[in-house]
């Protein structure tokens, strides 16, 4: 069998990733984590207009260059930080929150109300992302919060199935059943014995997840859908560059790549910490 | 084998009755007065508000309009756009080929380019590299890439279009810009499985055989590793769904995104009830295909 030998080591190797992307990976949430609580620290008022130096190529004054009004890539970059992730760290919670009491009701009552409610997460985690959220913006109208509500929704079945999963085994738990025979009633039962023993992937999936809300509100606000100018939402800097692609790649391109580099770090982190404490590979 | 086609049909059916009234009701709550989102910027007068309110049959009961809407979406009859007045058909019907054409091209790419790279990036360091880039791409937006490659290809060699939907260079950039992150998605998940096939000792005896690698990689190990990929069908479909709405904006490309983008910023609900009702009906479609194409790949499920 020496020519599977290769093979396995190429898959433990999978199994924990090399450390250097991680540090990477670190630095790059922490550096992001800076921006949202404390934007000032690194850069300057990101709507300060400049119309003497608009368009300006990437220089030691302006480390990004200026965009179409002279305003400071950087500067608007850094700030858009905290427009970005919140709608992204907002989403999420509502996706979880949801995805959890969703999951629980499924998993906790009738088996049709569980036939009903999983037929609906199927449905939703089938369609097309970008489009659910579409169609609720559609008819919530344009705006930062509906936009909040409308990734919240897109991306919860994946939360309310794995709780509903995690909880149809716990509720055979031998725990579970010495608590009914001990008489607690069902609140107790579902707020102490089930509902802290369903969580446990839920950390890990969530931080996946915020990637993902991450780069599904870029899209949007990319398309007018989101925050409007001049916010300094990544998705929307890069609408607004580009206009200007021509002169100026700079004004679309690296807002982009902090929309990349949070992303990537977070799959990075969210995925070595799912190979840690799971033992899955991806 | 027949019995499983029908009993997916009528699912199918279920699934797209289950859409077509999910939708009808998300009109229904939307905030807002009809007659105002018909009438736009136009006259205003309560002469107007009666006549549309007349000719849209507003003034029925709700279960009546319900069931006259699902009995018009039977006939294949989608409505009248308010913004365009002119039917939710034609609106969708002169928008469709330059998206179908758009998302062919992607997923043409996309699932070609994953196909070469599972099979050639065997080696430690490219398949190192090929990881790398494939997180690189999943985790980019595809306006990203996009602007990217515009600005490259585009603007500094001038060696496509910039924008418009005119001959087939107008089409490189876009479906190249949408099939990365696909080809991204695929290629981990045909190496996964590539892997695990040449594990197995179907593998082995192929190799005792006296088969070359790559003729065990190819014509053996390829087969089973195509079988997660076409579990995915479904998601890929929904990624050239909505990646193209996103990519169509991006290149200027006209197409069913930018009439979805319209309807949804102009509350122009009979276009955007249209647009989901046609991507559920595309996406039964699509999972059909997806369970015949398992028999095809798969000789063992064609026993049982």
């Amino acid at each position: 069998m020496t020519v599977a030998m290769p093979r396995l080591t190429a898959r433990r190797f999978a199994l924990r990733p090399p450390r250097p992307p991680i540090a990477a990976a670190t630095v790059v949430l922490g550096l992001a984590l800076t921006a949202v609580a404390w934007p000032s620290l690194f850069a300057a008022d990101p709507l300060a207009a400049d119309p003497l130096h608009v368009l300006e190529a990437p220089s030691a004054a302006h480390w990004f260059g200026t965009d179409q009004l002279g305003r400071d890539v950087f500067d608007r970059v850094v700030h858009g930080a905290r427009h970005s992730l919140s709608i992204g760290v907002a989403a999420t919670v509502i996706a979880v929150g949801a995805g959890i009491l969703l999951g629980l009701l499924a998993g906790l009552t009738h088996r049709a109300a569980d036939e009903v409610l999983s037929r609906g997460f199927d449905a939703l985690a089938a369609f097309p992302l970008v489009l659910l959220a579409l169609l609720f913006i559609a008819i919530a109208g344009t705006g930062t919060v509906s936009l909040i509500v409308a990734i919240g929704i897109a991306t919860l079945p994946h939360h309310a199935r794995v709780v509903r999963a995690q909880t149809l085994v716990v509720r055979q738990a031998p725990y579970v059943t010495h608590a009914v025979a001990f008489g607690a009633s069902r609140t107790r039962l579902v707020l102490r014995h089930v509902l802290p023993n369903v969580l446990g992937p839920i950390p890990v999936l969530a931080m996946i997840g915020l990637g993902e809300a991450v780069l599904i509100a870029a899209g949007l606000s990319f398309l007018g859908l989101g925050p409007q100018p001049p916010s300094p939402e990544w998705g929307a800097m890069l609408s607004e560059g580009r206009g200007y692609l021509h002169i100026a790649w700079w004004a679309s391109v690296l807002p982009g790549c902090a929309v990349t580099a949070t992303v990537i770090s977070l799959t990075v982190i969210g995925r070595h910490l799912q190979n840690r404490f799971e033992g899955r590979h991806q | 084998m027949i019995g499983a086609v029908a009993r997916r049909a009528g699912s199918g059916l279920v699934v797209l009755w289950a859409a077509a009234t999910a939708a009808y009701l998300a009109l229904l709550a939307a905030p807002g007065d009809v007659v105002d989102s018909i009438i736009g910027d136009g006259a205003d007068s309560p002469q107007i508000r009666a006549q549309i309110i007349a000719e849209w049959h507003l003034d029925r009961p709700a279960v009546v309009q319900y069931l006259d809407y699902l009995w018009r979406a039977a006939q294949g009859d989608l409505g009248r756009s308010y913004l365009l007045q002119r039917p939710v058909r034609d609106v969708i019907g002169d928008q469709l080929a330059p998206t179908v054409r758009l998302a062919v091209a992607a997923a043409v790419f996309g699932v070609v380019l994953a196909l070469i790279l599972a099979v050639v990036t065997r080696g430690r360091w490219a398949r190192r590299v090929s990881s790398t880039a494939e997180l690189v791409l999943v985790s980019t937006p595809p306006f990203l890439i996009g602007i990217v490659l515009l600005s490259v290809f585009s603007f500094r060699f001038g060696m496509f279009p910039v924008s418009g939907d005119r001959g087939w260079a107008a089409l490189v950039l876009p479906a190249v810009t949408l099939g990365l992150p696909i080809a991204g998605v695929l290629t981990q998940v045909l190496r996964d499985g590539l892997d695990r096939a040449l594990d197995e000792p179907f593998a082995v005896t192929a190799r005792a055989r006296g088969l070359t690698e790559r003729s065990v990689l190819v014509r053996h190990g390829l087969r089973h590793s195509l079988l997660p990929a076409v579990s995915l069908l479904g998601w890929l479909f929904g990624a050239l769904i909505g990646g193209s709405v996103i990519i169509e904006q991006v290149f200027g490309r006209p197409g069913l995104g930018q009439v979805t983008l319209q309807a949804v910023s102009g509350s122009d609900m009979p276009v955007v009830l249209a647009v989901v009702v046609l991507a559920a009906a595309a996406f039964v479609v699509v999972n059909t295909a997806a369970d015949l194409a398992y028999l095809i790949i798969d000789p063992r499920l064609r026993r049982s």
